[in-house]
């Protein structure tokens, strides 16, 4: 069974291993194929229209489907790999062990915010951005320059406490956890981290950056927490909903998974740390 | 680094002295919201170097890319290149190159881009992304 770990915890060897599994997906091509499916997705969802990925309350199974495919990639590479996740309430800073040059690499230098050190720098030959909104083809990062703070705990919990998954009208303009969650109303959480990440972490291409997995495989953690809290709160909506995905109506681009087949993570994986009330049930 | 040079200056006054006037046509924009703003103004500046060019929406040639309930979004260019915006329901915008960051209006968006490019060139506009 596959354990994601808090990316604070993974050992020298587990680093290495996730970053050269990671290396491998991008030398096949096989990296790029997520990068051009996640910006498919943002550029075709929108607000008054057919939204799938983003914006909608199939933001979070979509993702957490999108995470297991990129997982398992990983595990055809070396078996031992899972997706860690970052906790930015607590690594807060770009001195974290996340952004050191044996793991992620840090922040981009200030003439053109290529970032110079780690596995991902341009100048290594193994990660050149091919996916791309613009001619730049170096990862790029501003880490707290698009915004000075990381959500904090207490904004998590907030958000954590709201008993309702989503609200109509099901878009960026809802109420409820998933559309506080995902940043678009609130405190912002989600989006956040995207923007105090920057290059192309802000961009629609935003898998470029490998943090990508690990922040989603928090916010993915968020999502199980909820529902221990909330374990008699359903995703909504229910059914007959036009241009948003029902429980269970099958999502694009897979077509045969379901919101409600996404519902339980110990289907797939387990955390390290498990949500109390989920762990009662083990 | 923000140091505003005699160009930037320049480009920036002749920006305003070509904002073209407001378009009633597209007024259906959020009014229940504070921070939404009528995005009627066709615009054509230098900013920071770049030249931003945005043409009110109404419809026509800009709808095929997607799946439809876009009419009225405008076109935004930088330097030629077409920039992927979005609207929100709320009224406010996003880019494709500030895609979780809103902003009030498309000027606002196309100059924020501007910054984000730091010189760089958008890549051929197409929906199913980077094609470099």
């Amino acid at each position: 069974m596959t354990v994601r770990k808090n990316q604070a915890t993974l050992t020298a060897e587990e680093k290495r291993a996730f970053t050269n599994a990671l290396l491998e997906l991008k030398r096949t091509g096989r990296y790029d194929h997520f990068v051009t499916t996640h910006n498919g997705f943002i550029m075709s969802d929108t607000d008054s229209g057919d939204r799938v990925g983003h914006r909608s309350p199939s933001f979070l199974p979509w993702h957490r489907r999108f995470l297991l495919d990129f997982e398992a990639a990983l595990q055809s590479v070396d078996k031992s790999v899972s997706l860690p996740y970052w906790d930015w309430t607590a690594d807060r800073t770009a001195r974290s062990s996340l952004w050191a040059a044996d793991f992620l690499g840090g922040t981009g230098r200030a003439r053109d915010g290529q970032v110079m050190d780690g596995p991902f720098a341009y100048a290594t030959g193994k990660w050149e951005i091919t996916v791309r909104v613009d001619g730049r083809p170096y990862l790029r990062r501003a880490l707290g320059e698009g915004v000075a703070q990381l959500p904090t705990r207490a904004e998590v919990d907030a958000v954590l406490a709201m008993p309702v998954y989503d609200m109509a009208p099901w878009n960026s303009s809802s109420g409820g956890f998933r559309n506080n969650l995902e940043g678009w109303r609130g405190a912002n959480l989600h989006n956040r981290v995207h923007v105090w990440v920057g290059g192309q972490m802000g961009t629609g291409v935003s898998p470029n950056d490998p943090v990508f997995w690990m922040h989603h495989a928090f916010v993915d953690k968020l999502w199980s927490d909820w529902q221990a809290k909330h374990p008699n709160s359903p995703y909504l909506p229910a059914a007959g909903t036009p241009n948003v995905v029902d429980l269970r109506d099958t999502m694009r681009p897979w077509n045969d998974v379901t919101p409600a087949d996404m519902l339980d993570h110990r289907t797939f994986y387990s955390f390290d740390t498990e949500p109390a009330s989920a762990a009662r049930q083990r | 680094m923000n140091k505003i040079t005699r160009r930037q200056a320049l480009g920036t006054t002749a920006g305003a002295l070509t904002v073209l006037g407001l378009a009633g046509a597209t007024a259906h924009a959020a009014a229940t919201d504070s921070r939404a703003s009528l995005p009627t103004g066709a615009v054509d500046e230098v900013y920071q170097g770049r030249r931003i060019q945005i043409t009110p929406g109404g419809g026509g040639h800009h709808g095929g890319h997607h799946g439809g309930g876009h009419d009225g979004l405008p076109t935004v260019r930088i330097d030629g290149r077409e920039l992927h915006v979005m609207r929100n329901a709320d009224g406010t915008w996003i880019s494709v190159v500030n895609h979780y960051e809103t902003f009030a209006d498309p000027a606002s968006l196309a100059r924020a881009a501007v910054r984000e490019l730091q010189g760089a060139t958008l890549a051929p506009f197409s929906p199913m992304g980077g094609t470099a």
